[in-house]
């Protein structure tokens, strides 16, 4: 009888502290490889066309960079509500919403165009964001409601209410009835950063601003120490005279602006136009990329890049060897639990507790193990 | 039963040790325990009194070292292995189920499956027999500090135990509930049983033990019958060297200065069903002068510092006024900015964020007062100038500590609470509301800590102090007001104040006719 207990460690190692996403990357690795021979495909041959093929050309670069863009955005957001110990699950939904509201002016008003419809767009996108974000935030400090619960359940209400639309209200006349709006005048696109080189467009650099611009706040400013206290002992930060409802509103409002920013950018620049779907799930992949990121803005720019190339190398094993594309889904899940794993094992060392140790127990399991028989 | 009961002892231990990584909690204690004695088991906050403790009721395992019982080599693997052997044990800390009675308390721990009913018979004549009233069926929610502590004894009792330990029993009590807690010692040291008795203070071990084992950093420095030593002798023992005695200069003119804290007919209702209402409490902190409140713990002093420090406003805006101005209506930055500054009774997780550097700790309630010096234009922190400032309260409170700046878990008890008033003496606060400001701190930093409070007091400022320890508020105040049950009597100044009259209003004597039953008596 063999029973396993988790220590507190004393100190926490500052080195492998910094090598963990490194290892729990390295540890995804060998498990993708014993999946891959599962399924019949040479390890090494598929880690070529899911991790390199992708990113061997400068085009391909803009592709990953267009799916980093929305993952870095959403994460940047959510690692200030992580630290505050707030929970907003559903990014999602703001992405959806912000996406929604931003397009209001190209959908609503076609004729409208010049410099100042996209900067309006990307206003309204971040506001939507925002507003749907508040929804939780009010609930919580009011009502005392679980975030975890009402800004998940919110997403599924956005994603119907999109759906809804651009098979309703907003559908395209001239689209021979499928579900969408229509085509985004040139004024309402977001435009390429290069566009002879490829098709990213001006989303990257406003997620490279924003985790510049987080990683200020959090490490240098009073606001950031607010979310920091607040989030590690709320009775201190009480004390130190912080409001923790103020500080709600803010991790939700702060994270549902970039959130929607990053959904009005996906709409006006990789897609130009709603659809009834707009996202493939980047509002809970961001949450992996917050936490593999280590919850701090620069490191969630290199996470939001690993996890953008599990989207384009699911895609890529999917058309050159035939497996489905939810191997992106497998792999982002294991890395998620190979860093949440490699994060407890720096906290806590494993003690393994043999019999000798616990013998009136292991006395009373063995007594019980019989009974438990007879009662089946 | 036993084999021998003449020639060994009870309890013999040897060369017991226990290692929490680098820190050596207990490094090879020896302690002899006779039958029918009290022993007392004295130390500093930190002496590793707990861990020994500990490894003698099972919840901690030696890391070397061998336990005899009545001769006996054992081995004591949980706490239930314990109470088999005939070790019982009264917690400092309570671990009782307020919204059950006292008798499904008791019945939780014997878990022999007797009904509550007989249980509840068997406490009530125990009860009576050694002279601990209680009532079994009475909800522990409702019961004092004092009485909780009788349900611990009487559940410890029912099972029948050759050795009680007790840790730290007083702390929690009046000084007449101690009287009555000694008489049950010493009639269960004559019926045979032995007492191990933790505690720090040294009047109380010199009146009721026999013999006392003194700890140091996790060693034996010496035993000793404490009727034969001086309280300051003993102190000697447990600190290692003298510890320097409070000054307290007397002030003149204090009538004629102006009050600083302002407390108007405070009322406040309970947040939760086991908190206590504060009652229409009144109270002036003088320019100067350092008022103590006394009281049993639980009586309405946590709820009390929290209305006054602002982190639970009030209605009437008026019920706390701190420099002549209403602050009831202010958050505890407000109150700050008036020139108040607050030490609360938790060090970690309340004063201070455990995980943060000592220097972010310094911001934690500064940010605000010192705005302009340690905060920039657009909000940016400035890092250098609270390194530098914090460096000049560790400098000035004397804090020891292992790395430049540390995060504030990693100090001791002592030095946090060094730095946690140090960090609010450097603003020179007008007013200054301190809740224990010596709980858990070892001698040298509290007498520390002590003089620092009257020397603020002296330059000009109101000092409230609210305080379990007795001696403490008689080293340091000027006048004592007494809490009980959320009420707050008339502060008795220091030459009328005595033992006994503090004593009989903490015991909860009517705080308007105290005064006219110690004439009469």
């Amino acid at each position: 009888m063999m029973r396993l207990e988790l220590v507190k460690r004393p100190q926490r190692s500052m080195l492998f502290s910094a090598l963990s996403p490194f290892i729990a990357f390295a540890l995804t690795i060998i498990a993708g490889a014993v999946m891959f021979a599962l399924l019949g495909v040479n390890p090494l041959t598929a880690f070529n066309i899911y991790f390199i093929e992708p990113i061997s050309q400068v085009w391909q670069l803009h592709e990953l960079a267009i799916k980093a863009a929305p993952l870095i955005l959403i994460a940047v957001g959510l690692s200030v509500c992580y630290k505050a110990n707030i929970w907003n699950i559903g990014a999602e939904g703001q992405f959806i919403l912000g996406g929604i509201v931003g397009s209001m002016v190209p959908v609503l008003f076609p004729q409208f165009e010049g410099p100042l419809v996209l900067p309006l767009m990307l206003l309204l996108g971040m506001v939507g964001g925002a507003a749907y974000a508040a929804i939780p935030a009010l609930l919580k400090t009011r009502f005392g409601t679980n975030e975890i619960l009402t800004s998940l359940m919110l997403v599924y209400v956005a994603q119907l209410f999109l759906d809804w639309l651009v098979r309703g209200p907003w559908r395209d006349p001239q689209g021979h009835g499928f579900p969408q709006t229509i085509q985004f005048n040139d004024s309402a696109v977001l435009p390429e950063l290069m566009p002879d080189a490829g098709r990213a467009n001006w989303g990257f650099v406003f997620a490279l601003v924003a985790a510049v611009l987080v990683w200020i706040l959090m490490s240098r400013m009073l606001k950031g120490f607010e979310v920091r206290v607040l989030g590690s002992s709320p009775r201190a930060g009480r004390f130190a005279g912080f409001g923790l409802n103020r500080m709600v509103f803010f991790a939700f409002l702060l994270s549902g602006a970039l959130a929607g920013l990053a959904g009005i950018s996906e709409v006006s620049g990789a897609i130009g136009q709603l659809q009834p779907v707009i996202s493939p799930g980047y509002g809970f992949t961001a949450i992996i990329v917050a936490f593999l990121g280590r919850l701090n803005p620069l490191g969630i720019v290199a996470a939001g890049l690993v996890l953008a190339l599990t989207y384009l190398g699911g895609e890529a094993v999917q058309s050159a060897l035939g497996i489905s594309d939810k191997v992106a889904r497998v792999f982002q899940g294991m890395l998620l639990f190979f860093v949440l794993g490699c994060d407890t094992l720096i906290h806590y060392r494993i003690r393994v507790i043999g019999l000798a140790l616990t013998k009136p127990e292991g006395v009373a399991k063995l007594e019980a193990a019989p009974k438990l028989k007879e009662a089946r | 039963m036993s084999a021998n009961q003449d020639g060994t002892n009870l309890l013999e231990v040897r060369g017991l040790t226990k290692i929490f990584g680098t820190l050596t909690a207990c490094d090879h204690i020896d302690l002899d325990i006779a039958r029918g004695e009290i022993h007392a088991l004295l130390g500093e906050n930190g002496a590793g009194k707990s861990t020994l403790v500990k490894m003698l009721f099972g919840s901690l395992e030696p890391n070397a070292g061998e336990i005899f019982w009545n001769g006996q080599a054992v081995r004591i693997s949980s706490p239930g292995a314990a109470k088999k052997l005939g070790i019982g044990m009264v917690f400092q800390h309570f671990s009782l189920f307020e919204a059950l009675t006292a008798a499904e308390n008791i019945a939780l721990s014997l878990d022999d499956g007797s009904p509550i009913s007989s249980i509840a018979a068997k406490a009530r004549a125990l009860s009576f027999s050694y002279g601990l009233p209680l009532d079994p069926d009475s909800l522990v929610g409702d019961l004092s500090v004092g009485e909780r502590q009788r349900i611990e004894i009487i559940r410890c009792l029912l099972q029948t135990p050759q050795l009680i330990i007790l840790d730290e029993p007083t702390s929690v009590l009046t000084p007449q509930e101690a009287d009555k807690l000694f008489e049950t010692l010493e009639r269960l040291r004559s019926e045979g049983k032995s007492i191990l008795y933790i505690s720090h203070r040294l009047e109380e071990v010199k009146r009721i033990c026999d013999r006392a084992t003194v700890l140091r950093h996790g060693k034996v420095v010496g035993h000793c019958n404490p009727r034969e030593e001086t309280a300051s002798s003993l102190a000697r023992m447990m600190v290692g060297n003298e510890v320097q005695a409070v000054v307290r200069a007397p002030v003149e003119g204090i009538d004629k200065a102006q009050p600083l804290l302002e407390i108007r007919n405070l009322n406040r209702k309970p947040a939760t069903p086991f908190s206590i209402p504060l009652k229409g409490i009144n109270l002036n902190v003088r320019a100067g002068e350092v008022i103590g409140i006394a009281g049993v713990a639980g009586n309405g002093q946590g709820e009390f510092f929290e209305t006054v420090s602002g982190e639970v406003l009030q209605q009437d805006a008026a019920s706390v006024r701190i420099r002549g101005k209403d602050a009831g209506g202010l958050t505890i930055t407000g109150r700050r900015l008036l020139g108040a500054a607050f030490v609360p009774e938790e060090r970690l997780g309340h004063g201070a964020a455990p995980r943060m550097k000592l220097s972010e700790n310094l911001l934690l309630s500064r940010h605000a007062t010192d705005g302009k010096a340690f905060v920039g234009s657009g909000g940016m922190v400035k890092s250098a100038a609270i390194q530098a400032a914090s460096q000049r309260i560790i400098e000035a409170m004397d804090v020891r500590k292992s790395a430049p700046d540390p995060e504030a878990a990693a100090l001791s008890g002592g030095n946090l609470q060094k730095f946690i008033v140090g960090r609010e003496l450097d603003r020179r606060p007008s007013v200054m509301v301190v809740n224990q400001p010596t709980w858990g701190v070892d001698a040298g930093a509290a007498a520390h800590i002590r003089q620092a409070l009257i020397e603020l007091s002296r330059s000009g400022s109101a000092v409230l102090v609210i305080s379990q320890d007795l001696d403490e508020l008689f080293e340091i105040s000027d006048a004592i007001a007494v809490m009980h049950n959320g009420e707050l009597s008339r502060p008795i100044p220091i030459a009328e104040a005595t033992f006994e009259r503090v004593g009989l209003l903490m015991g909860g004597a009517e705080p308007g006719h105290a005064e006219h039953t110690l004439e009469t008596a």
